[in-house]
């Protein structure tokens, strides 16, 4: 039993943040939002290839392959604090479906053709964007070179000039969305029946973890931007930030943030044990038929406990940190708006909030004895 | 290693002796309530039970009747004892708060002196720290302790001391330097409740029972070898026990996984009439159990590895005590019209303790300093905010 980085994974996030603070800070992402008064943002959602090539450097897109491919070999508990540096700076490309989602699910995937694809993912030399039944839309299509689609039980490998990509602008003018119109084909085929199935399975749940984790990074961001500015703004000849009703406001946002972590944590480690089990047959598919529905709800719980948990911390943090910048919050010229937006888009992607609530009270109060379901299970030796 | 969640064959083998011994020890009927005089003599008596089986403070030092077991070992005895149902700890301000802080500011001879006796369940202790104008302003302690050769003179009023009134000690915080103010000369001081000088008055809480005491210090004279500490370093040592109250020991989050897993009972026998926000509130309930839970092996794995617990701690007493009143809420809804029932009217089969626990509750974000402090706390202290 632990809980505790190693040096090796708080040393990768490090190197991501001081990257990020360069190469995405608050400036540079006002300058890609483009003007204020603008109907939408730029059409590339302000996705950048020279920035890309930066985070290729750092080896971040083939962290979750294998070392044989050129990977970095780790897992989905060494990604979750990278995928949180990525939620801190609101990043614009989709590095967080390419890394945490696709690469491992070609790592997985028995299809030779996944394989080809897997070693130039991992060297970020294509780019791969997923889309989802759950998701309106897929970020990051357009600057992608293919896309993993998902119809039924089967998972398929659409080249992007195979589809037909739709722009569809948010509110944060910082991600490059669209809807995409394919056709399954046996050549875009990669994986199906049980295969395919247990490959969607865990990109969703990678989906929601990457997602939660992000923001985790967000909601200590605003929590940031917002302290800060408690501290220097002066009204009735005294720092904002010294009135309890908004320090109060804060330590309520630390409270929910705190104790959506571990969760998160939690559910990317169980992630990491359930997806080893999936590749060397010993989870879903190797599973005895009773442990593997035991095995199946456990990451479940745990998972949408952490989408639920983490959305509603960077959910408070944006509204309690623009409630304290009182009418500068709602202004453009502050760079909180960035960071809430995120926040806002990322709420409902891979599972909007009734969903994991839904999902969860069927667990818990429908499905196995909840002791079954305990994310520290008490297994007995 | 990295984030890894399971337990070592060894913690596994632990859980199982622990959960034998529970089995086979566990009153199996309900005891009278902690907070009165005969349930409070049936849980010291419970203590002594416990502590026959070396079971008093399993994280201490096997020399004062420990086991001398990790933290993680620590939170695996109390889900063993939650889930059998086991009595609350009727020294719980002994074992929990005054133990760790003997531990790291206690001498030899204090260590050996009461800490044993509390392992054993001989010497209950209580807290004496506020006082009627020291409540969330701790620092305006007026009680002194005036030295008089080998001895301190106590004279003042402490209040709101919960099972004071039937207390063997209790420490508290008196005032050592006259000329001083707010937390400086300030002393930890180790007290008998039955001692000349010592009177103690129950106070009765909103349930009616008198648990809860104040106590008034009538020039009762204590050694001076009952200060825990230096002189003047009370205030100190006290934030260091408020560390271990609001932070880890006091609350262990077997306790409400327990209470998160009776509810999800409740509302399957009550399914029938329960709405969507009753529902959402008992899986919310479960989650937030089990994100406590987890985030105590987070802290608990990290001072293992050699950290320290500092303002973070006053996290964890706003999230337990929030976590406890919405529990009890969703389940006084679930019970309906017949939640207000006290547990011998003859309608009540079947209400079970909720009620009880409902009452209890409201203390949560009162008690181990308010949740208004905490928060400022936090936002001083974990945040940077300013003062």
């Amino acid at each position: 039993m632990d809980f505790t980085f190693t040096e090796e994974q708080r040393m990768m996030a490090t190197a991501v943040r001081e990257l990020l603070d360069d190469v995405a800070a608050p400036a540079v992402l006002r300058a890609a939002a483009g003007a204020p008064e603008l109907n939408e943002g730029p059409a590339a959602g302000g996705d950048d290839p020279q920035r890309w090539a930066r985070l290729v450097e750092l080896g971040l897109p083939g962290m979750l392959a294998p070392e044989v491919v050129g990977g970095l070999g780790l897992q989905d508990i060494d990604f979750v604090l990278v995928a949180e540096e990525v939620g801190r700076a609101a990043l614009p490309e989709n590095l967080v479906e390419h890394a945490g989602i696709a690469v491992p699910l070609l790592a997985a995937c028995s299809a030779p053709r996944a394989q080809a694809w897997l070693t130039r993912a991992a060297a970020g030399e294509v780019r791969l964007a997923v889309g989802h039944p759950l998701n309106a839309t897929v970020l990051g299509a357009a600057a992608s070179d293919a896309l993993l689609l998902f119809q039924g039980d089967e998972v398929h490998l659409v080249e992007r000039a195979a589809a037909t990509l739709q722009r569809q602008a948010s509110v944060d003018r910082l991600r490059s969305l669209a809807t995409v119109t394919w056709t399954p084909a046996a050549a875009t085929l990669l994986a199906g029946g049980a295969e395919g199935a247990a490959l969607r399975e865990l990109a969703f749940a990678r989906g929601a973890v990457v997602n939660a984790a992000q923001a985790l990074g967000l909601a200590e961001r605003m929590v940031r931007i917002a302290v800060d500015y408690a501290s220097t703004r002066q009204q009735f000849g005294k720092p904002i930030g010294s009135y309890q009703a908004l320090k109060h406001h804060m330590a309520d946002v630390q409270v929910q943030l705190e104790y959506a972590r571990p969760v998160v944590y939690a559910a990317a480690a169980r992630l990491a044990e359930f997806a080893a089990g999936v590749s060397s047959g010993a989870g879903t598919a190797g599973a005895t038929a009773a442990t593997a529905p035991a095995l199946l709800a456990r990451l479940n719980a745990v998972v949408s406990g952490a989408k639920l948990m983490a959305m509603e911390a960077a959910d408070l943090a944006g509204r309690k940190g623009l409630q304290l910048h009182g009418a500068m919050g709602y202004s453009w010229e502050v760079d909180l708006h960035f960071y809430v937006k995120r926040a806002w888009a990322l709420a409902g992607s891979w599972g909007d909030r009734a969903w994991h609530q839904r999902r969860l009270e069927s667990l818990v109060l429908d499905g196995v004895v909840t002791d079954d379901l305990a994310v520290l299970h008490h297994e007995h030796g | 290693m990295t984030v890894q969640l399971h337990y070592t064959p060894a913690q596994q083998a632990f859980r199982a002796e622990v959960r034998a011994w529970m089995e086979a020890n566990v009153p199996r009927e309900k005891l009278d309530t902690l907070e009165g005089a005969a349930g409070f003599a049936q849980h010291v008596a419970w203590e002594r039970q416990l502590a026959g089986g070396r079971w008093g403070m399993v994280t201490w030092p096997e020399e004062y009747g420990g086991r001398g077991c990790t933290l993680v070992e620590w939170l695996i005895f109390e889900e063993e004892y939650y889930r059998a149902g086991a009595p609350l700890r009727a020294n719980q301000n002994g074992i929990f708060l005054l133990g760790p802080t003997l531990m790291e500011f206690g001498t030899p001879e204090q260590k050996a002196r009461y800490l044993p006796p509390m392992a054993a369940g001989e010497e209950m202790w209580a807290q004496a720290w506020s006082e009627p104008q020291a409540g969330s302003d701790m620092a305006a302690i007026r009680a002194t302790a005036t030295r008089e050769g080998d001895d301190y003179v106590l004279r003042g009023h402490k209040i709101w001391s919960s099972r004071g009134t039937y207390a063997d000690w209790a420490f508290g915080i008196f005032r050592t330097d006259p000329a001083s103010d707010k937390h400086k000369g300030l002393s930890f001081i180790l007290v008998p409740l039955r001692h000349p000088g010592v009177r103690v008055r129950g106070i009765p809480q909103l349930h009616g029972q008198t648990g809860f005491a104040e106590i008034f210090f009538e020039e009762a004279r204590v050694p001076v070898a009952n200060r825990l500490g230096g002189e003047g370093q009370g205030w100190n040592i006290a934030m260091a026990t408020a560390g271990f109250e609001r932070g880890l020991m006091l609350r262990s989050p077997a306790r409400f996984q327990a209470t998160a897993r009776r509810l999800g009972e409740l509302y399957r026998q009550n399914a029938d009439r329960a709405d969507g926000t009753v529902r959402a509130a008992v899986a919310k309930a479960w989650l937030q159990a089990e994100a406590y839970a987890l985030n105590t092996y987070a802290t608990a794995t990290r001072l293992m590895a050699g950290g320290h617990i500092g303002a973070e701690a006053s996290l964890n007493k706003i999230f337990w005590s929030e976590l406890d009143l919405a529990m009890h809420a969703a389940a006084m809804s679930l019970l309906g019209a017949r939640a207000e029932l006290l547990p011998h009217a003859p309608a009540a089969a079947g209400v079970g303790d909720w009620l009880e626990g409902w009452i209890f509750a409201q203390s949560g974000p009162i008690y181990a300093g308010t949740n208004e402090i905490q928060r400022n706390i936090i936002a001083e202290r974990v945040l940077g905010m300013p003062r």
